[in-house]
């Protein structure tokens, strides 16, 4: 199922298979003729169908539910309740903290948020399970609900302490500099919006389950199941081969999983259980909602002398999420005096989750906007304002950066967009009654590093299959570690199939952060050239090897052809010396943890974030950085803004696809230009619940709304980011687009909207 | 999602019969009926599909009429070089409606049918009072999330906006609905909500439509439609004009002007006001504006959709002065 058919993919040029080409996404066909098999699609035996039911209020208890009718309705096998379903244990968060509470249910007694489940119907088929969800009568005993941070009720929240940055004295700096600005920025709740809905089957074998659910980490997943069903780690079998899309969404079993491995338990059969859009809004958080105050303090020449940074995010009653908002403010422009503080404020909300660059996003449309604001102020041009206060180091952690190619990106980013023309002056350039605004932002992202492994089998008839349970969800890690392998043992990609996707393979940690191409062609680096020294070491050591006589030190492999380096003696295709030496396959399987690590640590690496690298680790601190160039039209009389075009630089450091690179950073614009002027999940006051819970109503862009976008790579390898010199990629480029495309707003109509998303209301 | 039967109608009139039955309801596209049906707002008994109904999407159009029948997809009608040609504000309406995967499955008369984007209409199990649904129970929009909402026509029991463009176009040009037995304005095919916000179109049971016809007119040869949202594609209207004009042998003066709102109303609106206050006189763009003006008289907000108030009558003079500039 995952191997690909590479001939269309790698026929453009021959340096296409190497690390760097732009080798096409070799899962592409099998995506396009739909011979790729996404976990809903599986036909199991016995397959029985789940369908959740949600409270209808936000806030109070579930005092009573009748089943009865549901029960005898036509096909229904089960109808769960917080009273019937199995109970199941607690199981530790995604940091490896042990559970608050020995045991868990996943249907609610006590309803903190609109939507959450509290029942569930299990039947035949999937229309008989969803006619008996409308015969559970579910009655509550109701309380006031806090909807949102607006809310009177909310108060000013939880001081998170680990949060607080600060140096030098920020308030009294800001309060002598002669020239200030402060505004209040707000984003909205977002939404992750992947296409594929959550959702899974899941299949007992008396002690095993096996669980087709996409994801982005299975392994935690994995973990979480075991927990809390009792079971062996090796018991659950996680299957993920294709994921409809993610955006950070799926890294974690949640309570609809939950329900669905419990119903597969207790009626012996499998269960499948997806769900519907709606129940994709409030089963699972989105961006959290943000408010955020910057005040900057500048000299009159535009240096700044201070910055005083106040964030909130929402989260939920029941849980805890941080989105970190002081994380670009912290980083972007060298300022003697900080200070950043947050609070979080518990609603009546699913608890937030991560969405694309979780912290970053939002922090930077604070900064970005706020750092616009205060070169109009002053008069100097913003792009001039920025390299005014470049950081030539970290500016937090006191360290030098391990590569910044951010005014390399600013200049690639100008001179590409013709941003030395841009009339200074708001309101000064139009066509027609379309008021044209120029707008420019800086964005970034930490190199989040972390272990792989990876498994490597050269076999007998020359091909290599590559194996690791993590994951492609569309941004291209089948492709890329084909092409590792592929150069490090000197094959053509073609022989390769990479195998992911599946918790039997290598052990993989999170797919998140933009970590995972640098940590997986680290391992896969390690794996295929330790499966190389293993085939050379053969050939030069095997009594049966053509290459024994040689006496040589080593040997090449070119071209899934090996040879001697100066061309004396045989040349053997790699399945010719297998068949000469008798051998099946040569396999290895390469990490990159220490060598010493204990299976402990090697287990919490893969099924915990814990132990991931910091990103100011030693002597460097590591980011990715790029510049955004934006143009709007603004139209005059309806405040309607259309994104005419893009221009972005971009420093990953290296590539290992530009191809496949371009596009992420295509996504994350495009993902950018929906949340600048279209994403907003809207709450009704009074009830609580999200009402544009559907792709009618929740905005996303269509292909009418994006522009051509230019992408322009200036990133340089960065050795101390990863093996082979990489830096994040598919979280980068959505960070600074929003206030990129605000500040093209403020420059195309003389008005600052500071709440997202500029919808046409805040323009007219 | 609940059992019903299934009846395919190889005949208006078998359509006719079975349609009378208490709990059916008519099958083309399947575009709203699918959709309603799976949020638990359509529970038909008996599905009739008429989708295999010969002789009833033929696009006849001459400079005197325009005549479509029921069954015309939507992407045919829009790309129907006559209809582009002699009912430009027609085909402008379609092709911005819905999406391209929609307009190919959507019939004119389904169309016709469309109901509200109302998200509390839409929710019965979370929003129970609704009077379209439920007469009676009253309405959860008022109070709630109203940026969508209607500003015009609306009542104490309803502010569901009438979402469609199709229609806005029709009524500007005067379009009547065949339902065999009678021939109705299109204007008057569709009802405000009144006390009676259930009942959203004049049709009785067992009344199947058959056909649009829409009159020729120099001013709908002239016409265009306007449609304002925030995503340049598939989104209903924030607001929208439909807008045809026929000028005076002196090329400035209004000799006849046909003026009607989408996005903001709670049916297809003519605004006449506009119409009357244009029809003789020399056009500019200070006349033009002061005139659009005239068509939010009467018009109460509900808040967060306060803007379509400002914005229609916008809408209205960017078509008009779209229009006029051609000359």
């Amino acid at each position: 199922m995952t191997v690909h058919d590479l001939k269309h993919a790698a026929s453009d040029s021959a340096r296409l298979e190497a690390v760097g080409g732009r080798l096409s996404r070799v899962d592409g066909p099998a995506k396009i003729t739909g011979a790729a098999k996404y976990a809903f699609e599986q036909q199991l035996d016995g397959l029985t169908h789940a369908v959740l039911v949600g409270a209808t209020i936000a806030a109070g208890k579930v005092t009573a539910i009748d089943t009865r009718a549901a029960e005898t309705a036509p096909g229904v096998l089960a109808v769960l309740t917080p009273d019937t379903i199995m109970e199941l244990r607690g199981a530790s968060d995604w940091f490896g903290n042990p559970p608050a509470l020995s045991t868990y249910c996943p249907l609610a007694r006590e309803v903190t948020f609109s939507g959450q489940h509290v029942a569930a119907v299990v039947a035949e088929t999937f229309e008989q399970a969803v006619a008996a969800t409308a015969l559970v009568k579910v009655w509550y005993d109701e309380t006031p609900a806090i909807v949102d941070l607006s809310d009177g009720k909310a108060g000013d929240g939880i001081a998170i302490d680990a949060m607080t940055k600060e140096w030098g004295d920020a308030q009294a700096a800001f309060a002598e500099a002669p020239v200030r600005i402060c505004a209040a920025y707000n984003t909205p709740r977002e939404f992750q919006a992947a296409m594929e809905p959550h959702g899974l089957i899941a299949r007992w074998e008396g002690d095993e389950l096996t669980i087709w659910e996409p994801s982005q980490w299975l392994d935690g997943m994995a973990r979480t199941y075991a927990e809390w069903f009792g079971v062996p780690f090796e018991n659950v079998r996680l299957v993920s081969p294709y994921i409809g899309g993610g955006f950070g969404s799926k890294a974690l079993a949640l309570a609809h999983s939950a329900v669905a491995a419990a119903a597969a338990k207790m009626l012996g059969r499998p269960v499948k259980l997806v769900l519907n859009r709606p129940q994709n809004f409030t089963s699972y958080g989105g961006r959290a909602a943000t408010r955020q105050t910057v005040a900057i303090g500048a000299d009159k020449t535009g240096r700044i002398q201070s910055i005083v940074h106040r964030g909130v995010n929402e989260t939920a009653v029941d849980g805890m999420w941080v989105e970190p908002l002081g994380s670009v403010t912290s980083i972007m422009y060298a300022t003697p005096n900080f200070s950043s503080k947050q609070n979080v404020v518990r609603v009546n909300t699913v608890v937030p989750g991560a969405k694309r660059a979780p912290g970053e996003n939002p922090s930077a449309f604070g900064i970005e906007c706020a750092i616009d604001e205060l070169a109009h102020e002053l008069g100097i041009d913003p792009l001039e304002m920025r390299l005014i206060n470049y950081a030539e180091q970290d500016p937090h952690a006191k360290k030098a950066w391990s590569t910044r190619q951010l005014r390399e990106a600013f200049a690639a980013g100008a001179e590409a967009f013709g941003w030395a023309k841009r009339s200074p002056q708001p309101r000064s350039m139009r066509d027609g009654r379309q008021l044209i605004g120029w707008g420019v932002a800086a964005g970034t992202y930490p190199v989040r590093r972390a272990h792989g492994e990876a498994v490597v089998k050269i076999m007998a008839d020359g091909s290599v299959v590559v194996e690791s349970s993590s994951i492609d969800m569309g941004q291209g890690t089948y492709t890329i570690l084909a092409q590792t392998a592929a150069e490090t043992l000197g094959v053509p990609v073609e022989q390769v199939s990479v195998k992911l996707g599946d918790s039997h393979f290598a052990r993989a940690g999170v797919t998140g952060g933009s970590r995972l191409a640098g940590v997986m062609t680290g391992a896969v680096y390690k794996a295929a050239g330790q499966a190389l020294d293993e085939l050379i070491g053969l050939a030069l050591s095997d009594p049966r090897s053509p290459f024994q006589a040689l006496q040589a030190n080593t040997l090449s492999v070119k071209d899934g052809r090996i040879a001697s380096p100066r061309g004396e003696g045989p040349e053997l295709s790699i399945a010719e010396f297998m068949a000469a030496v008798g051998r099946d396959q040569i396999e290895a399987k390469g990490d990159t943890m220490p060598a010493n690590s204990t299976p402990e640590q090697r287990y919490k690496n893969y099924t915990t974030i814990a132990m991931a690298l910091p990103h100011t680790e030693g002597d460097w601190s590591r980011y990715s950085w790029c510049a955004h160039f934006v143009e709007v039209k603004v139209d005059e009389d309806f405040g309607t803004v259309r994104v005419s075009r893009v221009v972005s630089a971009l420093d990953s450091g290296r590539l290992y696809n530009p191809k496949l690179a371009e596009s992420q950073w295509k996504g994350g614009i495009i993902m950018g230009i929906g949340q600048a002027l279209l994403e907003e999940g809207i709450v009704d006051r009074r009830h609580g619940r999200i009402v544009n819970g559907n792709f009618a109503d929740y905005m996303l862009p269509t292909n009418a709304d994006i522009p051509d976008i230019q992408t322009i790579s200036v990133g340089i390898p960065d050795p101390h980011s990863s093996a082979l010199g990489g830096k994040g990629v598919g979280e980068l480029a959505i960070v600074g687009i929003a206030p990129a495309i605000a500040n093209a707003v403020f420059h195309a109509t003389g008005k600052r909207v500071r709440d997202l998303p500029i919808t046409l209301e805040k323009l007219i | 999602m609940r059992d019903f039967a299934y009846v395919r109608a190889d005949s208006v009139e078998a359509a006719h019969n079975a349609a009378a039955l208490p709990g059916a309801m008519l099958l083309a596209g399947g575009t709203t009926l699918v959709d309603l049906a799976k949020c638990g707002v359509a529970e038909p008994s008996t599905v009739i599909d008429i989708s295999h109904i010969e002789g009833l999407s033929a696009i006849d159009v001459t400079a005197d009429y325009a005549l479509i029948g029921a069954l015309a997809k939507m992407s045919h009608v829009a790309d129907d070089r006559q209809v582009k040609s002699l009912f430009p504000a027609v085909s402008e309406a379609l092709w911005q409606a819905a999406s391209a995967q929609l307009r190919n499955m959507a019939t004119i008369g389904g169309n016709l049918m469309q109901r509200t984007r109302c998200p509390y209409f839409r929710d019965p199990t979370n929003f129970p009072a609704c009077n379209k649904r439920a007469p009676g129970s009253g309405c959860s929009a008022i109070g709630g999330v109203t940026r969508g909402h209607a500003v015009l026509g609306t009542s104490e029991a309803c502010i569901a906006t009438y979402p469609g463009d199709l229609a806005v176009a029709l009524v500007a040009f005067d379009a009547e609905v065949d339902l065999g037995e009678r021939k109705l304005k299109v204007e008057d095919f569709f009802l405000s909500p009144g006390a009676t916000a259930e009942r959203e179109h004049d049709i009785r049971p067992g009344e199947v439509i058959r056909a649009i016809e829409i009159p020729g007119s120099a001013a709908a040869r002239r016409s265009t439609y306007i449609k304002v949202r925030d995503r340049q594609s598939y989104e209903f209207a924030a607001a929208s004009a439909a807008v045809g004009l026929e000028l005076e042998g002196d090329g400035r003066t209004v000799r006849d002007i046909r003026v009607a709102l989408g996005g903001v109303a709670t049916k297809p609106w003519r605004a006449r006001a506009v119409e009357d206050a244009l029809k003789g006189k020399p056009l500019s763009e200070d006349t033009v504006r002061k005139a659009s003006e005239l068509a939010m008289a009467g018009a109460v907000d509900h808040g967060a959709n306060h803007y379509k108030i400002s914005l229609a009558p916008r809408v209205i003079a960017r078509a008009i002065l779209k229009l006029g500039e051609t000359a």
